[in-house]
């Protein structure tokens, strides 16, 4: 690739990246919601634009902008059950779970470690 | 004396509004350059395994935003973030992370087992239920179509 693709390319994940937590932010200014209903909300998003099919176009064009979002864990779960589903009712019910085994187990592992490591400083108001 | 309706609008009237750009174009800007960051990954990893499949090169890009967002928590960084960028920190994985990582901080005093390990899923726990039910409800949905 030219370098002037590469500054297309990335720009569109900009846009896509920035438009998804844009909306996020509506939502928080407009609804005060707090920030586990925000991931539950996207995450969701990312199950339904997976399951009706919309999420492959848009992550072809924003790549990275809907994948790096909470957005792109729901899809792999949703894609994990698709694909499942065509295997046998087990598999449809079990793939979604196994699609993000890698992301979840970084999160409850790193997050355990930190924990070890790290000492919490008092918040201050 | 204000009756309770009349208290609420004269809140709203007074509060100070915090005008609506200045958190939008932060959440923007930053989770758009987190997903940036992302994609960076996402070619690295294509190009140093060009063998390996789109999956497995997305579980590494996430996995590694996951690495840095709760590292960065660990430093204190992250919420330093969070506090300009808003959703833009909240949406991304990296906060995904971040949720997980810092209660599990904040509760260690508790105790391992009911502070560290139960606290760390505060957040991440009903993110992870109804990710869960929510993709089983997708399996059980696209079975029951294809049988049609």
């Amino acid at each position: 690739m030219e370098w002037w693709e590469y500054l297309i390319k990335y720009g569109k994940v900009f846009l896509v990246g920035g438009a998804v937590c844009l909306i996020g932010q509506i939502l928080i200014n407009r609804t005060k919601m707090t920030s586990a209903r925000i991931l539950v909300t996207f995450l969701v998003l990312g199950v339904v634009l997976e399951a009706v099919g919309v999420f492959e176009y848009i992550k072809e064009w924003g790549g990275a902008g809907i994948t790096v979002p909470i957005t792109g864990f729901g899809s792999s779960l949703a894609k994990g059950a698709i694909d499942g589903s065509k295997i046998s009712l087990f598999h449809a019910v079990t793939f979604g779970l196994a699609s993000v085994s890698a992301g979840l187990t970084a999160a409850i592992v790193f997050g355990f470690l930190v924990a070890l490591i790290f000492k919490s400083k008092p918040k201050k108001l | 004396m204000m009756d309770g309706k009349e208290y609420c609008e004269y809140v709203s009237k007074t509060a100070p509004k915090t005008s609506e750009l200045k958190t939008l174009l932060p959440a923007f800007c930053i989770g758009g350059i987190i997903c940036m960051i992302g994609q960076g990954f996402t070619d690295l990893y294509a190009y140093l395994l060009p063998e390996a499949e789109e999956s497995m090169i997305g579980a590494l890009t996430s996995m590694t935003m996951i690495f840095f967002g709760a590292l960065l928590t660990g430093f204190g960084i992250y919420d330093k973030i969070g506090g300009i960028a808003g959703a833009g920190s909240i949406v991304p994985i990296t906060g995904f992370a971040n949720s997980i990582a810092s209660p599990a901080m904040e509760f260690r005093k508790e105790g391992i087992i009911f502070g560290l390990m139960a606290k760390m899923f505060v957040i991440a726990g009903p993110v992870i239920v109804t990710g869960v039910v929510s993709s089983v409800i997708v399996g059980i949905i696209y079975t029951i179509v294809a049988a049609v």
